[in-house]
């Protein structure tokens, strides 16, 4: 397909605009990621809502 | 279920992680078929090729005035009716809102140097994006500068709501004043002005963006609520220490 002399820029505005939305749902997945395995450890640890005071927190 | 049910964060965690991969699945969709149905369109007769440009450009512009829409909405969640994922909500819509706004800006100006002759022009609603912009990244900024999630909620929901005084200007600049920039050509009275052949492949577009929106916002509005129970147990582990 023949974008035309300014074929640089549709390219660079789809490329920016995949390199943006990209790194926000990298983002959005590393994220959850970290948050579940740091939720993980502390369950693991035994610190959990029903630990209540602390009493059970090692 | 009734959308008080989501007050409840487990409720809305298995709530999201149900819609989240169907609305990825549909932006994926749309946003593929819309590339399609972009790049086999005929080029405009004014601006030729570089009217597929218009087909992110615009789409991301109406994200990015929706996703603070949704921001001040939520605002008004946690300054009036202290609903308990109305801050969670503002929180997670902030980068993604960002964003879209920065997806608008660099697509326009790589759209206004082949058609108007320059990258950037002080002009009413490309200042007034910019200004959308910044006022994006200062409410990202204060979430970061105040630890305690409530404080910070309160402080953003302010900010927030002065902040959204630019939103109709952002809307409205090019009928209030003479911009470089061409006026409202779909959501105006009297009916879209761009040919249907060029307005479908937009439409879609902008439906895949607002599906990639929800479920990237709803992504991490999950990752707030795990986010602020990962404090909640390291503060009851610190305060368990502290006892003994």
């Amino acid at each position: 397909m023949d974008l035309g002399p300014h074929a640089g820029f549709i390219l660079a505005a789809y490329g920016a605009a995949v390199i943006v939305l990209g790194l926000v749902v990298l983002w959005v997945l590393l994220d959850h990621r970290a948050q579940r395995r740091a939720l993980a450890a502390l369950e693991a640890q035994g610190i959990s809502r029903r630990s209540g005071s602390g009493a059970d927190v090692p | 279920m009734a959308l008080l049910d989501l007050a409840n964060p487990h409720r809305f965690l298995a709530f999201a992680r149900a819609l989240v991969p169907a609305l990825a699945l549909i932006a994926a969709v749309l946003l593929v078929l819309g590339l399609v149905l972009g790049f086999r369109a005929p080029p405009d007769y004014q601006q030729g090729e570089t009217v597929r440009i218009m087909f992110i450009h615009v789409p991301a512009a109406w994200i990015a005035l929706g996703a603070y829409t949704l921001m001040a909405i939520s605002a008004l969640g946690t300054l009036v009716w202290r609903h308990p994922l109305a801050d969670v909500s503002a929180k997670a819509a902030a980068p993604i809102g960002a964003a879209f706004s920065l997806i608008c800006l660099l697509t326009g100006a790589l759209w206004g140097r082949p058609t108007w002759g320059t990258y950037w022009v002080w002009d009413a609603r490309l200042t007034s994006v910019l200004v959308l912009f910044l006022v994006y990244l200062g409410i990202l900024a204060l979430w970061r500068a105040i630890e305690d999630p409530g404080q910070a909620a309160r402080a953003v929901a302010i900010l927030t709501l002065v902040g959204f005084v630019n939103v109709p200007i952002v809307k409205f600049s090019v009928d209030w004043w003479n911009t470089l920039h061409q006026p409202a050509s779909v959501f105006r009275i009297g009916g879209p002005t761009i040919h249907p052949v060029l307005l479908t492949p937009l439409l879609v577009t902008a439906a895949g963006f607002a599906a990639l929106f929800l479920a990237l916002h709803l992504g991490a509005m999950r990752n707030e609520i795990l986010r602020r129970r990962v404090r909640a147990l390291r503060m009851l582990a610190a305060a368990g220490a502290e006892a003994r």
